[in-house]
Formats: C-alpha cells, sequence, structure tokens
C-alpha cells in the first residue's frame, strides 16, 4: 500500500461525503508532487470534486483511479471515475450547460471538461458510466504525431 | 507432571520445524480446505481459484513463520507477504458489517480444517510427539488471527486520522468586525451540512447584532466547485432576505480561474479579493472612513 505512488493507479472509493473530501486531498497531493502549479492543481482538484460527487449522486458511489503519468514530455495526471449506476441517457443535453436532473447548478460535467486537457465519458443505459480525465502539469499538450 | 519452561522451549523448537514441513508438503490440501471456509468463501465469490490461491499464500506465510519458530511473534517476518492481502480481506468482510468479534470467529474457524489434517499425519494422533505438534499448530492459527486483526486495528486508525482531518473543518464561528458588520471566516469543505449551519449562525448574528453587513470570507476553502458556489449563492440570498448585503471576500487567484471555467455566474455576488477590502467596502458603504494617525498626535502618545 505504501508502493512509489508514481506510474501506479491508486484507486480511491467513493461511497460518502468523507470519500468526496479523500478524493480531493489525494488528488491535490498526487497533483503537487508531479510538480502541478496551484492554479492547476486547484482546476484539477475542482473537476475532480465535480465527477466524483456525480459518481455518488447520479451513480450511486463507484471509485476512482488516480494514475500518475510521467512518461511523456510533461507530467500528467489521469482520473478514471466509475461507477454502475443508471448511465447517462442523454450524453448531449448531460454537457449542456445549466441542464440538471439533480437541482445543482447544471455545470458539473460542462464545467469540469473546461478544467481539463483531455475529457472522456463512456456511458452505457444501465450499466453504469465511466469518466476519464487527463491534464498535464505544463499547458503545452503532448506533440501530436506528423506535428513538425 | 511438572515442565519447567526451558524443557518446554527446547522441545517446541523440532515441533515448529515439523509444522512448517508439514505445512509446506500439504499446502494444496489446506488452501483447498480453507477456500470452503466462511472467511475465504464470502470474500472471493467470483472464483474459487482465486481464494484458494489466498489460502495457499497464507499457509506459505504460516510456514515461514513455523521455520523461523517465532509461532507467537505476530511482528515475525514471515507474516508481511500476507499482511496486505489479509488486511484487504479483513476489510472486506468489516464493510459487509462483521464486527472485529465475527472476523475474530471466522479466522478461527480455519483452525480446525489444519488441525484435523495434521492429526492425520500421523499414525497414532495422539502420541506425545503429534500432540506436541498439534499444539505448536494452534498456536500459530492463534497468532493469525491476532495479525488479522491487527490489520483490522490499523485500518481503523487511518480512518480515525482521516475522520480528525475532517474534524479541523467544522468550527465556523461569526465574528462582529464593527458595528453592524459580522464577519464568516469559512474553513476547510463547505458541503451541505455545513453550509445549513454557516447559514444558520450567520442569519442569528445578523438578527442579534443587527448587522447590514455579512461577509463570508473563503480564503480557508480549498476547493469551490459548483456546490459551494451555490451553497455560497443560497447563503448570500438568504441573507439579502434578512436586510444585510453580503460580501464574499478571499477569492484567490487559482480559485478565481477555476469559477470561470467551470463557468459559475457570480454576477450577483458582490465579492473582494481580501477580507480587508471587504471590510473597508462595508465601512465606507456606513460613512466610516480609517485613515492614519497624524504624525503630531501619534508622537504626542
Amino acid at each position: 500500500m505504501r508502493a512509489s505512488r508514481h506510474a501506479a493507479p491508486t484507486s480511491l472509493p467513493i461511497g460518502s461525503d468523507a470519500d468526496l473530501a479523500w478524493v480531493r486531498q489525494q488528488v491535490r497531493q498526487t497533483a503537487a508532487e508531479l510538480g502541478f502549479g496551484l492554479v492547476q492543481q486547484t482546476k484539477l482538484v475542482t473537476a475532480a470534486s465535480e465527477l466524483a460527487r456525480n459518481t455518488l449522486v447520479h451513480g450511486g458511489g463507484g471509485h476512482v483511479e488516480i494514475t500518475p503519468l510521467d512518461t511523456g514530455p510533461s507530467p500528467g495526471l489521469r482520473l478514471t471515475f466509475v461507477d454502475a449506476g443508471p448511465g447517462i441517457r442523454d450524453l448531449d443535453q448531460a454537457m449542456t450547460d445549466g441542464y440538471t436532473s439533480g437541482g445543482g447548478l447544471g455545470l458539473g460535467l460542462s464545467g469540469a471538461k473546461r478544467l481539463v486537457h483531455e475529457f472522456d465519458v463512456d456511458s452505457r443505459p444501465g450499466e453504469g458510466t465511466t469518466v476519464t480525465v487527463t491534464a498535464w502539469a505544463t499547458v503545452v499538450p503532448p506533440a501530436r504525431p506528423g506535428s513538425r | 507432571m511438572h515442565v519447567s519452561v526451558s524443557d518446554e522451549n527446547a522441545e517446541r523448537e523440532p515441533a515448529a520445524q515439523q509444522v512448517s514441513a508439514f505445512l509446506e508438503r500439504r499446502r494444496e490440501q489446506i488452501a483447498q480446505r480453507w477456500a470452503d471456509a466462511m472467511l475465504f468463501r464470502t470474500v472471493f465469490t467470483v472464483s474459487r481459484d482465486e481464494a484458494v490461491e489466498a489460502g495457499r499464500s497464507v499457509a506459505a506465510a504460516l510456514a515461514a513463520v513455523a521455520a523461523t519458530g517465532r509461532l507467537d511473534d505476530i511482528r515475525a517476518p514471515g507474516f508481511a507477504a500476507v499482511r496486505d492481502q489479509l488486511g484487504r480481506m479483513a476489510a472486506a468482510r468489516v464493510r459487509r458489517g462483521i464486527g472485529a468479534d465475527g472476523l475474530a470467529d471466522e479466522v478461527a474457524a480455519l483452525r480446525e480444517p489444519v488441525t484435523d489434517q495434521l492429526r492425520g499425519e500421523f499414525p497414532d494422533p495422539y502420541a506425545p510427539e503429534a500432540q506436541e505438534c498439534v499444539l505448536a499448530l494452534t498456536v500459530l492459527m492463534g497468532t493469525l488471527r491476532l495479525v488479522v486483526l491487527d490489520t483490522t486495528v490499523s485500518a481503523g486508525e487511518e480512518l480515525i486520522a482521516r475522520q480528525r482531518e475532517q474534524l479541523h473543518e467544522v468550527a465556523t464561528p461569526v465574528i462582529k468586525l464593527w458595528e453592524s458588520t459580522v464577519a464568516v471566516p469559512l474553513i476547510g469543505t463547505l458541503d451541505s451540512a455545513r453550509s445549513q449551519v454557516v447559514m444558520e449562525n450567520l442569519l442569528d448574528a445578523i438578527v442579534a447584532e443587527r448587522a447590514r453587513y455579512a461577509i463570508l470570507d473563503i480564503t480557508g476553502v480549498p476547493t469551490v466547485d459548483t456546490l459551494v458556489a451555490q451553497h455560497l449563492m443560497k447563503t448570500v440570498a438568504a441573507a439579502r432576505l434578512m436586510g444585510a448585503e453580503c460580501i464574499v471576500s478571499g477569492i484567490r487567484p487559482a480559485i478565481a480561474q477555476t469559477i470561470v471555467h467551470l463557468g459559475i455566474d457570480l454576477g450577483t455576488v458582490l465579492t473582494r479579493a481580501s477580507l480587508a477590502d471587504a471590510l473597508a467596502y462595508a465601512l465606507s458603504r456606513q460613512g466610516v472612513e480609517i485613515a492614519p494617525v497624524r504624525m503630531a498626535d501619534a508622537g504626542a502618545r
């Protein structure tokens, strides 16, 4: 359990409000260790908070995998939120600013997407939802194949 | 029938070695029988092979401990290999609502299959040598039980440490800064329950202090997500209904950028970068001016 956090993904349960606080703390700590700046840290932690709450409230709980990416040109952090809940019926609608199914502000998913560099939702009705986000410590995106 | 301590130890050494050899030799059979025991059966529900595999590693660890002769030492290095695995198994059982006592019973239930197996190895299971070995194995299984309970205690300590951290986030005093000006320094996570407490405290203070200005300072709030923002806006709206003007202060640069990216519209909320700015605003609105004392007066004191 106390093995090096780098390169090895950490899995945390999301089953209560206390778990949300724990997820935020772990994401912040891991991001800081990878050399994320304060703004990047805050953005990623906020996105993690939104997505973890979605996992808890809409997905009925699940877990998050925190994977440090330190092999590329810039260190990054990938967060994978997994639940086995009802799934998102209309993804386009769910991604729309202001649309809410739970009395919130309706900015959770769309806002989280704007806070990270890569964002992917895989949702199957009745089976669950997996949201994967990736943020890089430096704003320069990884070189695309073929450029330069 | 008196056995001195030194005699007992002298005789137990070979018994421990025999038990170790037995555990190595019969590892597969023991693992198969354990796989049907409650502890393994209920943790490894997906595949019996996993339960058998887990049983093998526990048996191997016990053999390693017995080989060193430290039968009753829960810090014996042999246990280190399976400590994590046992901890995960114990945690899985505890999550299902099994208390420490139930867990202890389940670990204790692992003893009988092995001791039976060991007795079967001897032509005469009641011969002194056989009794000696069964006793040694019983001691070893008792130690295993302690190791399992020890892992759950450590997990409990971790939980307590986590909760203590969260407890620090709880206190929310309302401070009177000036005539009819109150402030709440928010520290830590602002969840639904806490924001309810904050709102009630603030509204009470607005009445008690006849406050016209209420400052919500979020310097100590590490994360402002949509839920926190929503709670803030509700508190501001409630304070406004009570006739107080609300100012949200302590918005750090990183938080400001995050709020913008999230797309939260705080246009209806009066905000200031620091608590000092917010207080200066509240004072100026009341016609109070804070100015440095003239040098001549200061010198006279």
